[in-house]
């Protein structure tokens, strides 16, 4: 049973096989059982977990042929601690939202919950505000990944990608700022997928970088994450970057033959900086895609060496303004002593925030403060546009881009931690489509070193449903995302 | 470009974070080394280049002006660290 697809799970729910309350309890138990190693969930609260899973069983038994449930009614799901969701605990990884108990949902939430039917089995850890690409910066410990227990699951989504992969959750929901659903994707052995900027709505869904943050769905495959997606995406008057278009079935071309598919290979993202076996797994992927009737054709992104350094003003700048609502006075955490009203905010914050939250707010206040702007934010800026033209360019000559989705595989806990800049330079390869807005993929491709890889597939604007389609066909030729870490049963 | 102490305790002070001197030292070095990589987007001749604020080019939707949401003071001041008789209370800031 924790093998199965969603469409499985849903087969079974709909033919009363199994009832949601005892696919809930069967997951509630692997969380109890096994959560205390990886501390994967930072929050579970079964009564409500069962209460929803009761709620979704009478739903399906009062479905009729003219009438039926939606697809995804009574399926358990992990939700990122960023969205908050009515009356759960929502901590966003940090001591400054330790004992927040939202008073409304997320959109994404509202929609999966009171919509779709999912059923919430609790909340993931992740990095402090979605900062960082290891887990690390937790307020509430580090995340350990299934496949090496001494080993990082990636960031910032990293408690809902090591939930997926050790089978304590069918699939899970994730937030991309710089890459944080497709590195811990590629380094937990999961299909993620970040849609185009503006499909997800945003409201609810704790702000790191506005013009950067994306929710989307981590599952064990494409099919999966499709009908996630479908639950997850649509207008909303709420979020005021939220795109009115139609709504989309992002199903609906799984099938398609990827005869005649053109796919671009960035050199920038094949030369130095890739570990040699994350390299052989991505090539031996794109000799399949050409085995299923893809062509390749070299393109070239020559801007994005800069990625790295133009997000690392931009994302912190968009935070540091975003993260000035935590002064201790409406909600979060508050000082236990303080002088004056600065002192109250000064200590709040101090104590509140950690490490890297704080260096970020740093940088944002900096190239933000007066003399300092053009310099580094509007610069940012530019570069940002050359960034976002540069794969305007590729796309002219190829339908999809693929390559590494990060230089390594999963990186032992510490390895990293004391040295923010090379932390950053795990999303070289991730943190340009973030920039430009594309949807980007991560799929298992292999392993090096007993570790998975990721193939990252970034589509032109809203090609979700093309990527999916060649995330599936490939997935129905391999077999990796069916590999499971050991000693997880 | 390198930052100094005094400019890291200037931009903590901006940002209104409580930060020691101990704290501060230690923040000037890892600020340096971030710094050190933004400072490759200087090499890049961006002149006449618009700078890209967003993603999408989309303008700001408008609505009605008019009342869309409920009445939901109570729970939402629930959340506070302090309150009283619907206020949020914060240390005196007039004598």
């Amino acid at each position: 049973m924790i093998n199965a697809s969603l469409k499985q799970l849903s087969q079974a729910l709909a033919a009363k096989r199994i009832s949601s309350i005892e696919l809930t309890q069967l997951y509630l138990d692997r969380i109890a059982r096994l959560n205390p190693a990886l501390n994967a969930f930072v929050t579970v609260d079964p009564e409500k977990s069962l209460k929803m899973a009761r709620a979704a069983d009478a739903r399906i038994a009062a479905a009729s042929g003219a009438k039926p449930a939606g697809p995804l009614t009574g399926i358990p799901i992990a939700q990122k601690d960023i969205f908050c969701a009515e009356g759960w605990r929502t901590t966003c990884g940090s001591r400054m939202l330790a004992n927040f108990i939202s008073p409304y949902d997320a959109t994404v939430i509202q929609k999966m919950h009171a919509e779709a039917g999912l059923v919430s089995l609790g909340k993931t850890n992740m990095d402090e505000f979605a900062m960082g690409s290891s887990n690390e910066t937790s307020f509430f410990g580090p995340v350990r990944n299934p496949w090496d227990q001494q080993r990082v699951p990636g960031g910032s989504s990293g408690g809902s990608a090591a939930a997926v992969a050790a089978r304590l959750a069918p699939a899970a929901t994730g937030t991309d700022t710089g890459g944080s659903i497709r590195q811990p994707a590629a380094l937990c052995n999961l299909t993620g997928l970040k849609p185009t900027y503006g499909v997800v709505s945003r409201y609810g869904m704790i702000a790191f970088a506005s013009s950067l943050d994306q929710g989307g769905p981590m599952a064990r495959s494409a099919e999966d994450c499709a009908l996630l997606l479908n639950s997850m995406a649509g207008f909303d008057e709420r979020d005021s970057t939220s795109l009115d278009r139609p709504l989309e079935d992002y199903a609906r071309e799984l099938e398609k033959p990827l005869t005649g598919l053109r796919i671009g290979l960035p050199k920038e993202f094949f030369g130095a900086g890739c570990d040699a076996g994350v390299m052989a797994a991505v090539q031996a992927a794109i000799d399949e895609y050409r085995k299923l009737g893809a062509t390749t054709v070299e393109v070239s992104l020559p801007n994005s060496h800069l990625s790295v350094p133009a997000y690392y003003v931009i994302a912190p700048a968009e935070a540091s303004s975003n993260l000035s609502r935590f002064d201790g006075v409406r909600y979060g955490y508050r000082a236990p002593e303080y002088g004056n009203l600065d002192d109250m905010y000064m200590k709040s914050r101090a104590q509140g925030f950690g490490a890297e939250v704080k260096r970020r707010i740093l940088i944002g206040t900096y190239v933000l403060s007066h003399g300092y702007y053009d310099a580094y934010y509007l610069q940012a800026q530019r570069i940002r546009r050359l960034i976002a033209n540069d794969f305007v360019e590729a796309f002219k000559s190829c339908d999809v881009i693929m390559g590494p989705t990060s230089p390594t595989t999963a990186f032992k806990l510490g390895e990293k931690a004391a040295d923010p800049v090379q932390m950053y330079l795990s999303d070289i390869y991730t943190i340009a489509v973030n920039l430009a807005g594309l949807p980007g993929m991560s799929i298992p491709c292999g392993f090096a070193g007993g570790l998975p890889v990721g193939l990252q597939l970034i589509g032109n604007y809203f090609a979700e449903a093309q990527l999916l389609n060649m995330a599936h066909r490939y997935q129905q030729v391999s077999d990796w995302h069916q590999r499971s870490p050991a000693g997880i049963d | 470009m390198s930052l100094t102490l005094e400019q890291v305790q200037r931009i903590a002070h901006l940002a209104r974070i409580e930060t020691s001197e101990s704290e501060a030292i230690t923040t000037q070095g890892h600020l340096n080394g971030i710094f050190q990589l933004i400072e490759q987007m200087q090499a890049v001749d961006t002149l006449g280049v618009e700078p890209m604020a967003h993603a999408q080019e989309v303008s700001q939707r408008l609505r009605e002006d008019i009342v869309s949401e409920g009445d939901r003071r109570a729970a939402y001041q629930a959340v506070a660290p302090e309150i009283e008789a619907g206020l949020y209370l914060v240390p005196k800031v007039i004598e």
